[in-house]
């Protein structure tokens, strides 16, 4: 136990391991209670058209004969090994139904990453460098006004711009028949990409700005000054490493939040990802889906929330000699 | 008992009395981005309120064909695809998502504040707790459990401003906490402990006026994502009246006539990024009015 206490980076990490372990038993717990102990799931999934032998059927499927304390075992045993339970609309495997969609949606929130991270640190930083000039006021507010509309607000105004009223240049919608991949058809890719870098950019940037701000005033960077180092050496070498430590917690949080965004963004593309099979399971009361579904976006949250504490301690020396 | 109080923290460390929220608000409305916001928030509260009074048509009467330009019989707006009138629609349908987005985000904002200060005040393992079952909820973007609660038991208002509620009150609670804990360390607190004042007053007398300042921003912030997940869930087709008249719904019904009859989305995807815009502005100009009394007082 004192090593846990005591011992560095690796403890660090361990602990951290330990506790998002512990936060995702609680998460399953939580959509375990939520979604099949309150009230009857068969009769949610059956609505008026019940009948006393499916019902007593649809309960069999669904492990409900079992005491809830078996039906939790059995799910989350079913989770441990990789098994997601079977659609009840497709009559299908979970995990057979959501895998490519898995590597559609994941593309996507990756092309978002790609371009966003780097596009608003260097959106931040430049606002920081010219504080309280034009360009630092015009992309402050452009960024606050951004960051207050809902992301499919924001994806229809891109469509009306680019794909139907204004411009005609961009398809408005991403048709992605089975067995092919988003790749395939990078223009599709262009308005939904562009709607999840607005939808988080402005986020990091402010962070960055504010972070990058409170590090150009220090005074090692006065210092790095004085001695006579080229601007660029003071920005990249001293001024951007100790800035972007906060950053990381806020990539994190906005990357996650994608991973939830995505939900109304591909319906509005009509892109064949999580997120619209999501919203169909919700619309049809797919309830293992759901579940799989909130279980995985709950991990990829935990995930990431480690990886930016991990990555703070990391570039940050104040904090890694504590440990 | 106020005078007591004052009497006998007088001298220990109590010589910045909070903000009052009314004079944070006048002052705040000095700066341009605060007016502006303020102004887009009063004028589509305006339209959701007065609206359906002036509304030319019901929501659901039939006015001209189905997608007919704006003019003639199909009024200002034009008439959607069912060839019910837009602007009918348009004045209609904010009172749902703003009356939903108010109430959940106060009932969220008002369970936020009390397990923050709870958990500031506390201390201990109950602080611990507390923040890990924060922890717990927030895993779950708002949209997403959003989702789940509306799968099991169906889109209903109350349904709908519990969920907005529900994960509203872990991120106002952080911010809660995270504020009042430099507060409770300071001595005016101890002098009133030592007073014998109840931990109630001391949490609601003491503690909630220093933090004000920022649970306003965090109040407005708050109410933006409400109103954009509230929108968003309509316009995912699960709004409590799945066709009745509401500007989520309006988007998603009348976003496959965009090239030709706009105006059935684009009204109504105006009126909520003009509402979101005002509050996020609002809320922006309420922050930097505050840091910059916090900033007067630092040099005094």
């Amino acid at each position: 136990m004192t090593w846990l206490r005591h011992g560095g980076i690796a403890a660090f990490v361990v602990r951290r391991l330990l506790l998002g372990v512990l936060v995702l038993f609680l998460v399953s717990v939580l959509v375990f209670a939520a979604t099949q102990a309150l009230g009857d799931p068969a009769r949610a999934i059956l609505g008026r058209n019940a009948t006393p032998e499916s019902l007593a059927v649809l309960q069999k499927q669904l492990n409900l004969d079992q005491s809830v304390l078996g039906q939790y075992l059995s799910w989350a045993g079913g989770l441990l090994q990789g098994d997601l339970g079977s659609s009840l609309a497709a009559q299908a495997p979970v995990s057979q139904l959501l895998g490519s969609r898995l590597v559609n949606s994941s593309v996507l929130v990756l092309c978002a990453a790609v371009i966003s991270i780097p596009l608003s640190i260097a959106l931040g930083s430049w606002a920081a460098l010219r504080r309280e000039k034009a360009f630092d006021t015009v992309t402050s507010n452009l960024m606050l006004v951004l960051a207050a509309l809902p992301e499919f607000v924001v994806a229809l105004l891109l469509v009306i711009l680019f794909a139907t009223t204004v411009l005609n240049v961009l398809p408005a919608i991403s048709t992605i028949a089975p067995g092919e991949r988003p790749w395939d058809a990078p223009a599709e890719l262009v308005l939904p990409t562009a709607t999840l870098v607005i939808a988080v950019a402005p986020y990091v940037a402010r962070i960055m700005r504010a972070s990058m701000v409170e590090v150009l005033e220090s005074d090692y960077v006065e210092m790095a000054r004085l001695k006579g180092l080229p601007e660029r050496t003071v920005l990249i070498r001293h001024a951007l490493p100790n800035a972007i430590g906060p950053v990381f917690q806020v990539i994190a949080i906005s990357l996650a939040y994608l991973a939830g965004g995505v939900v109304v963004i591909e319906y509005v593309f009509n892109y064949s990802g999580i997120g619209s099979s999501l919203q169909d399971a919700v619309v049809n009361h797919d309830i293992p889906v759901v579940q799989a579904l909130a279980m995985l976006i709950a991990a990829v949250y935990v995930l990431l929330n480690l990886l930016a504490d991990v990555a703070t301690i990391l570039v940050t020396p104040r904090l890694r000699t504590r440990l | 008992m106020s005078q007591s109080v004052e009497n006998l923290t007088h001298g220990v460390d109590t010589p910045t009395p909070p903000v009052r929220s009314s004079t944070l608000v006048t002052r705040s409305l000095r700066l341009w981005r605060t007016r502006i916001g303020a102004s887009f928030v009063l004028l589509l509260v305006a339209v959701a309120v007065i609206g359906p009074f002036v509304a030319p048509h019901t929501p659901s009467e039939f006015v001209a064909i189905p997608n007919s330009p704006p003019g003639g019989d199909a009024g200002l707006l034009g008439s959607d695809y069912l060839g019910q009138d837009v602007f009918s629609r348009f004045l209609y349908g904010g009172r749902g998502i703003l009356v939903m987005a108010i109430v959940s985000t106060a009932i969220g904002l008002v369970f936020g504040v009390a397990i923050g200060l709870v958990a500031a005040y506390a201390r201990n393992a109950l602080d611990d707790v507390l923040m890990r079952a924060m922890d717990v909820i927030m895993a779950f973007p708002q949209i997403m459990l959003a989702l789940v609660a509306v799968s099991l038991v169906g889109a209903q208002t109350w349904v709908i401003i519990a969920a907005i509620a529900v994960t509203t009150a872990p991120r106002v609670a952080r911010v809660a906490r995270g504020a009042a804990q430099p507060v409770v360390e300071r001595d005016f607190v101890a002098a009133t402990e030592s007073m014998g004042l109840s931990r109630v007053r001391i949490l609601t007398g003491e503690l909630l006026p220093n933090i004000l300042g920022p649970m306003m921003v965090e109040a407005s912030l708050r109410l933006t994502y409400s109103i954009g997940v509230i929108a968003a869930l309509a316009f995912l087709g699960l709004a409590p009246d799945p066709n009745g008249a509401n500007w989520g719904t309006m988007i998603q019904q009348n976003q496959i006539a965009l090239s030709t009859q706009p105006w059935g989305a684009l009204a109504p995807i105006i009126a909520i990024a003009l509402l979101t815009m005002g509050t996020g502005l609002f809320g922006d100009g309420i922050a930097r009015t505050a840091a910059g009394i916090d900033r007067e007082r630092g040099d005094e």
